[in-house]
């Protein structure tokens, strides 16, 4: 293992090293993995393009079951493409392509029979802007319960709606206005608002892509507490360029550098005691 | 900005002098100055454009009338006495108006100017007078005041429009005809009321009797198939194209061609719908429906190119927002997408359609240019539209349609106006803010 990473660290890795190193990684998550979290989403040597321009070079990664993993890595790193991944948001985009494997619960997300729009509900997805429909706030948390038919009358979506906006924090702020526009919030109120919006149809994952980048340092942590709240319910993976954020909010942390995932463990082990040179210029801020 | 040969950087300060602050400040004043100079020029015009149309066109709103005592007798109108309908229809009232007029005038004698006489008032008369007998029979047997349309040429010479003091050739009404409806006017038998034929009734020879309601009911059905055509054809074309579609060449051909089309010249439409509606297809001639097929075609490349922009102006972070809670790509567009690219889509239909309301050259292709008197009942009846029927009113050479013209012009005006204001009210219904 260190051998590999010998080389990766000195000069720009090619294929082959990377799968070297991508294995190498694999065993090193089953040497550590002793906690009792199962594999969720485990991505196996995914490669993606945007139309020449590859973006990701066979990243295989297991994010744990009720675990936030955190995406770390300087601009450009493949992480926001890795994420967009899980839920196949990537396929939105005509000229990305995506090769590789990744599963949720050992399903084949790639598979041609796996219904895309069935996957989205499944894998929440939280963006970097807070995006909010223009619409009242008890419908943007109401749409999605109500395309995916999880509800029978108004109580029920009532009772969605107040239960999400309750697991998201909003709940006290907004209920008694919950016919205002999405849009009249404030930013982290926003953000809530989408979180809501995200957990009202009940995924198994929620992706968050830079959930904090807009906000200020208040909303922030209130995002992150959030953050460890839902991870009992939730399986997270959080793309984030604050290194104390991830240090602050997830358990596992991968960290991504030209389109190659250099390292990835339990959050402690990466900051404390990282395996790979890059990973530790990174974190002590040498580059990025 | 060091010289290999000299040591000393060069240190140049920015220019804070008085001189170069007030030639700033002078060009901006000028700037500004022809801004509202522009502004001035185009108000201007537009003012002399609506200053003369309304100044030629506000007489066609009033009409000058005669008051004749008509004597109702039994024995023209009704002679069995049954007050039959079809008898009362079939009565001579021509004579009995002209009966009038020489009761009026005795003096007057000679077939030559019994029959200027009786051009003093309109060759419609009769109609109206048969219009009143047949509303109230009970009339019959009285002798009724009865206000008349003059004729066109007594009612510009009422207005103005035709001088006085001309010599007898070169006038449309002789002094004997003047000296008569002095005498009328002397009598208070004249009087300018509001033209309600003018917005009541189609297309007539006689002026008096003109009116745009023809055109103006041919105008809402040609533009209601156009609307129904374009619409939808336009917005499914749009949403297909932006949203669905793949981008690839072929794409890229129909964009182009899109594009191309949205500046083909609209008498180009109109051969096309010569040839294809009327010649292969055999629909009729003149008719609201091929009006509006041809004014569609026109109008789709603009609710397409309007349509497409309002869509690719909504932002992609709402397009997201909806796929990532798992709402399907026609769930996105037509619960988030179309909605909030509805008032862009909008205004767009309504500027082509305001362009296909002001289209005349087309038309003429496909027979609209007719002279059609009756109101058009359906889409495929004989109908006109209003700026067609300005361009035959343009042509006509009685002094009277000088002014109805304008008149109708400010009713065309008046059409667009409704409709811009419509698609106000209707962007301002659909406006979210986000």
């Amino acid at each position: 293992m260190t051998e590999a990473i010998y080389v990766e660290g000195t000069v720009r890795p090619d294929e082959e090293s990377v799968t070297g190193m991508s294995e190498a990684i694999e065993t090193d998550t089953t040497e550590t993995e002793t906690a009792p979290f199962p594999t969720k989403v485990k991505a196996n040597n995914v490669d993606a393009f945007y139309a020449e321009k590859q973006a990701l070079f066979g990243v295989s990664l297991d994010v744990p079951e009720n675990q936030v993993t955190a995406l770390i890595g300087p601009s450009g790193c493949g992480k926001s493409t890795f994420l967009r991944c899980i839920n196949r948001m990537n396929d939105t985009i005509p000229i990305c392509r995506v090769t590789g494997d990744i599963t949720i619960d050992e399903q084949d997300i790639y598979d041609p029979a796996i219904d895309v729009v069935q996957l989205r509900a499944r894998v929440g997805m939280v963006f970097q802007k807070p995006n909010p429909f223009p619409k009242s706030i008890y419908e943007n948390v109401a749409y999605g319960p109500r395309i995916h038919g999880m509800a029978q009358g108004k109580a029920d979506i009532d009772d969605l709606v107040e239960s999400s906006l309750q697991r998201a924090g909003l709940w006290n702020e907004v209920k008694d206005r919950l016919g205002e526009s999405g849009t009249s919030l404030s930013g982290g109120q926003q953000q809530r608002l989408c979180i809501a919006r995200a957990i009202a149809v009940n995924p198994d994952v929620i992706l968050m892509d830079e959930p904090c980048s807009a906000l200020d340092p208040i909303a922030t942590a209130r995002i992150e507490e959030l953050m460890d709240e839902l991870r009992q319910n939730y399986t997270i993976v959080i793309v984030t360029h604050s290194m104390q954020q991830a240090a602050r909010v997830s358990q596992r942390t991968a960290f991504f550098h030209l389109g190659y995932l250099v390292e990835s463990g339990a959050t402690e082990m990466i900051f404390t005691n990282p395996e790979d040179t890059r990973t530790q210029d990174y974190i002590t801020g040498r580059f990025g | 900005m060091t010289d290999p040969t000299i040591d000393q950087p060069i240190t140049r300060k920015p220019d804070f002098s008085a001189t170069h602050l007030r030639k700033r400040y002078r060009a901006e004043a000028r700037f500004k100055f022809y801004g509202v100079a522009a502004i001035f020029a185009a108000l201007a015009m537009l003012a002399i454009l609506l200053g003369s149309i309304i100044s030629t066109g506000s007489s066609a709103f009033t009409q000058t009338e005669i008051a004749l005592d008509i004597k109702l007798d039994a024995a023209k109108i009704d002679p069995d006495g049954t007050r039959d309908p079809e008898s009362l229809a079939r009565a001579n009232y021509r004579t009995i108006v002209r009966d009038a007029m020489r009761a009026q005038f005795p003096e007057v004698s000679g077939r030559r100017d019994l029959r200027k006489l009786y051009k003093l008032v309109s060759t419609g008369s009769d109609f109206t007078l048969r219009q009143i007998v047949e509303a109230d029979p009970a009339l019959i047997g009285t002798t009724q005041t009865i206000w008349f349309k003059s004729s066109a040429d007594l009612d510009q010479l009422n207005k103005g429009a035709i001088p006085r003091d001309v010599p007898e050739g070169d006038r449309r009404v002789n002094d004997a005809q003047i000296t008569w409806f002095d005498a009328l006017s002397d009598d208070g038998r004249t009087r300018r009321s509001f033209n309600t034929t003018f917005f009541t009734s189609g297309d007539s020879r006689e002026p008096e009797q003109a009116g745009v309601w023809g055109a103006v009911v041919g105008t809402m059905l040609t533009l209601f198939v156009t609307l129904v055509l374009s619409f939808p054809i336009g917005v499914m074309s749009a949403v297909y194209l932006e949203e669905f579609a793949p981008k690839n060449r072929w794409t890229d051909l129909i964009e182009v061609n899109i594009n191309n089309l949205a500046a083909v010249p609209s008498i180009v439409f109109g051969l096309l719908g010569l040839a294809v509606f009327l010649n292969f297809f055999g629909l009729p001639r003149s008719a609201p429906l091929v009006g509006g097929l041809v004014l569609a075609l026109m109008t789709l490349p603009t609710v397409i190119i309007a349509g497409r922009a309002a869509l690719q102006s909504v932002p992609p972070s709402i397009r997201e927002a909806a796929l990532g809670v798992g709402a399907s790509p026609l769930q996105t567009v037509s619960h988030h997408v179309l909605p909030l690219a509805m008032p862009g889509i909008l205004t767009g239909t309504i500027i082509g359609m305001a362009r296909a309301l002001g289209e005349t050259a087309p038309l003429l292709m496909i027979g609209m240019v007719a002279f059609i008197v009756d109101i058009p009942r359906g889409f495929t009846d004989a109908a006109t539209v209003l700026p067609v029927q300005v361009f035959l009113w343009a042509d006509a050479p009685e002094r009277a349609f000088v002014e109805r013209t304008s008149a109708a012009i400010m009713v065309l005006l008046a059409f667009l106006i409704l409709m811009n204001l419509a698609a106000v009210l209707l962007r301002r219904k659909f406006e979210r803010r986000w």
